[in-house]
């Protein structure tokens, strides 16, 4: 089993989802984050007064998933996430040792 | 038969005279117009409006998340503060005769007005109810000092606040409202020797012929003074200039400035104090000037900034709506149009290069739009006034016309009016802010200012998350 996490552009949060979801992903966890990268901060101008906004929000999406679906998984992210411009966000993949569906108590694959 | 004869002439003699003394009566002493007094009511309503929540929400969308409460609460205690000031003796020394600078004693606490008490307008043998006037002009007293607020706003004790407030509403407030509106009325102006008369119990800037509509001197450039020195005074937030003190919700400034924008008919064609054609008028300037001044700030920071934004085009409004409260009531709308498109540049040049140049951290610019606003109107109302430029001029309550007009004579009364404020309203607030320091303290400690306002003064916060 392998644990996903991509950090994404907000607005790209609703293509990631339906390309998951097409690719037979049960469930994602989703959280509003924020942070910077090589994109940096951006500038914003409030009448006189400029400001370096250093951490940009960015959407944390969370799955696990079974080992066999972890190419077509991370294809799927960066296929819906892409923009090409600085920003678009990272995937981090995490070998994954244990799930329990707490309502049943399974365990392994059969919980995902 | 004989009894009810002699008793049919004596009703009917008394009914008569009755009749005739009653229509006497009425021709010596006016009697409100129920159109009048209905149009002020809902004027002190919209002024009232301006404040609460209408200032509240602009200042309080521009502060940090942190301070959003304690922005609320002080305009909030701020109006109702000066309220029971004004009850008590604000009305009094504000609009009863005494000297030039400050009125007398004779109506503290309201005393001896009643239901049929009335106050003079601007017309011969018109009044209103003198309780509309009072509360119509208690709503003005109390936005003025709220407006001070938005300059030390994040970083001032809350009860240096209101200690600060109620000097300065006592000692600059008061007396400028008296220097610039109390008059007799036009009905003391009855002919040459009676004008000079009545012309010797009015306000010092009243007599220097300063025309003031709505408040430019008394409301926004006195007010303004008294932020800027503040931010002098109370000195600049922790970590300005280094860490980002962005707005945290420009939506509830957009609401507030819209806010402001509707209540300030009130304000503007209340002043009028009578639902006339000038009261129209005044509505249309306050229309067209702030209209032009949204768009004319958007355009120029547009221009130089790169991008048109919500901000500029909100405050761009207030310097609109600020610029034309002098001239309101005395210019056309070609004149409000020039005020409104020459706010929204030159304001925008008072929260940017002016801003710098004074060093200041005043956090809401007060003095960036009221401040330089406020002046601006005030000297363009000389010049649009004249009936050559399609203003009204001033009208002569002697000769019962509208009086030949110079514009330098105007423009040198109106720097009167100006300079005078901009002394005055500096000199109290220099001392009454020293006061309160020596006494309270005027800001909160370094780590309740990090902290932030809401949790640390008031033991809340505005957000649940």
């Amino acid at each position: 089993m392998k644990f996903v996490t991509a950090i994404i552009k907000p607005y790209k949060l609703n293509e990631v989802r339906e390309a998951l979801t097409s690719i037979g992903v049960q469930g994602v966890t989703v959280t509003e984050v924020k942070g910077f990268g090589r994109q940096k901060g951006h500038t914003e101008i409030y009448r006189g007064a400029e400001y370096v906004i250093e951490f940009l929000p960015k959407i944390k999406i969370e799955a696990a998933i079974p080992s066999d679906l972890l190419e077509q998984v991370v294809a799927a992210i960066k296929k819906a996430a892409q923009t090409g411009q600085i920003g678009d966000g990272k995937i981090f993949v995490f070998d994954l040792e244990q799930v329990m569906r707490i309502r049943t108590g399974e365990t392994g694959s059969d919980a995902i | 038969m004989k009894k009810t004869i002699p008793f049919l002439c004596a009703m009917l003699f008394v009914v008569l005279f009755v009749n005739f003394a009653g229509t006497a009566f009425a021709a010596d002493v006016p009697v409100p117009d129920k159109g009048d007094t209905a149009w002020m009511i809902v004027a002190t309503l919209l002024v009232a409006l301006m404040t609460i929540p209408g200032l509240a929400l602009f200042y309080g969308g521009l502060v940090r998340t942190k301070n959003m409460l304690s922005v609320l609460m002080q305009v909030f205690t701020v109006f109702s503060l000066c309220m029971v000031l004004w009850v008590v003796y604000g009305y009094s020394l504000a609009f009863t005769e005494g000297n030039a600078f400050f009125g007398g004693f004779s109506k503290i606490l309201l005393s001896g007005v009643t239901v049929d008490s009335v106050a003079a307008t601007f017309s011969k043998g018109v009044v209103i109810p003198e309780f509309v006037y009072i509360f119509f002009q208690a709503t003005f007293a109390a936005i003025t000092p709220a407006l001070i607020l938005g300059a030390f706003a994040e970083r001032m004790k809350f009860s240096a606040v209101l200690a600060f407030i109620t000097l300065w509403f006592t000692f600059a407030y008061l007396p400028m409202a008296h220097m610039v509106w109390f008059w007799a009325g036009p009905d003391a102006y009855t002919d040459a020797d009676a004008a000079t008369k009545a012309g010797a119990i009015a306000g010092f800037l009243f007599q220097k012929g300063a025309i003031d509509f709505a408040g430019g001197t008394v409301v926004h450039i006195n007010a303004a003074i008294a932020g800027l020195i503040g931010a002098f005074m109370v000195g600049k937030r922790v970590g300005y200039g280094r860490e980002s003190m962005a707005p945290h919700s420009l939506t509830m400034t957009m609401i507030g400035a819209s806010l402001l924008w509707v209540g300030w008919f009130g304000f503007n064609a209340g002043s009028n104090l009578e639902a006339t054609g000038l009261a129209a008028l005044a509505f249309g300037n306050t229309m067209t000037a702030t209209a032009a001044a949204a768009l004319s700030w958007m355009f120029t920071e547009w221009v130089l900034k790169g991008k048109p934004s919500m901000l500029g085009a909100a405050s761009g409004a207030v310097a609109g709506l600020v610029a034309i409260t002098p001239a309101c009531g005395w210019v056309g709308i070609g004149g409000a149009l020039v005020i409104g498109l020459a706010a929204g540049v030159v304001c925008l040049w008072g929260v940017n290069g002016l801003k710098r140049l004074l060093g200041a951290d005043d956090a809401l610019d007060v003095f960036g739009v009221h401040g330089v606003g406020g002046i601006l109107g005030a000297l363009l109302t000389g010049i649009f006034a004249n009936p050559d430029l399609g203003g009204g001029g001033v009208y002569d309550y002697v000769a019962n016309q509208v009086a030949d007009y110079s514009t330098s004579a105007q423009m040198i009364s109106q720097l009167w009016g100006v300079g005078t404020t901009v002394i005055w309203s500096g000199l109290v607030s220099i001392i009454a802010y020293k006061l309160v320091d020596m006494v309270i303290g005027l800001r909160v400690s370094e780590d309740e200012e990090r902290e932030g306002l809401d949790t640390t003064s008031h033991g809340e916060s505005a957000y649940k998350y």
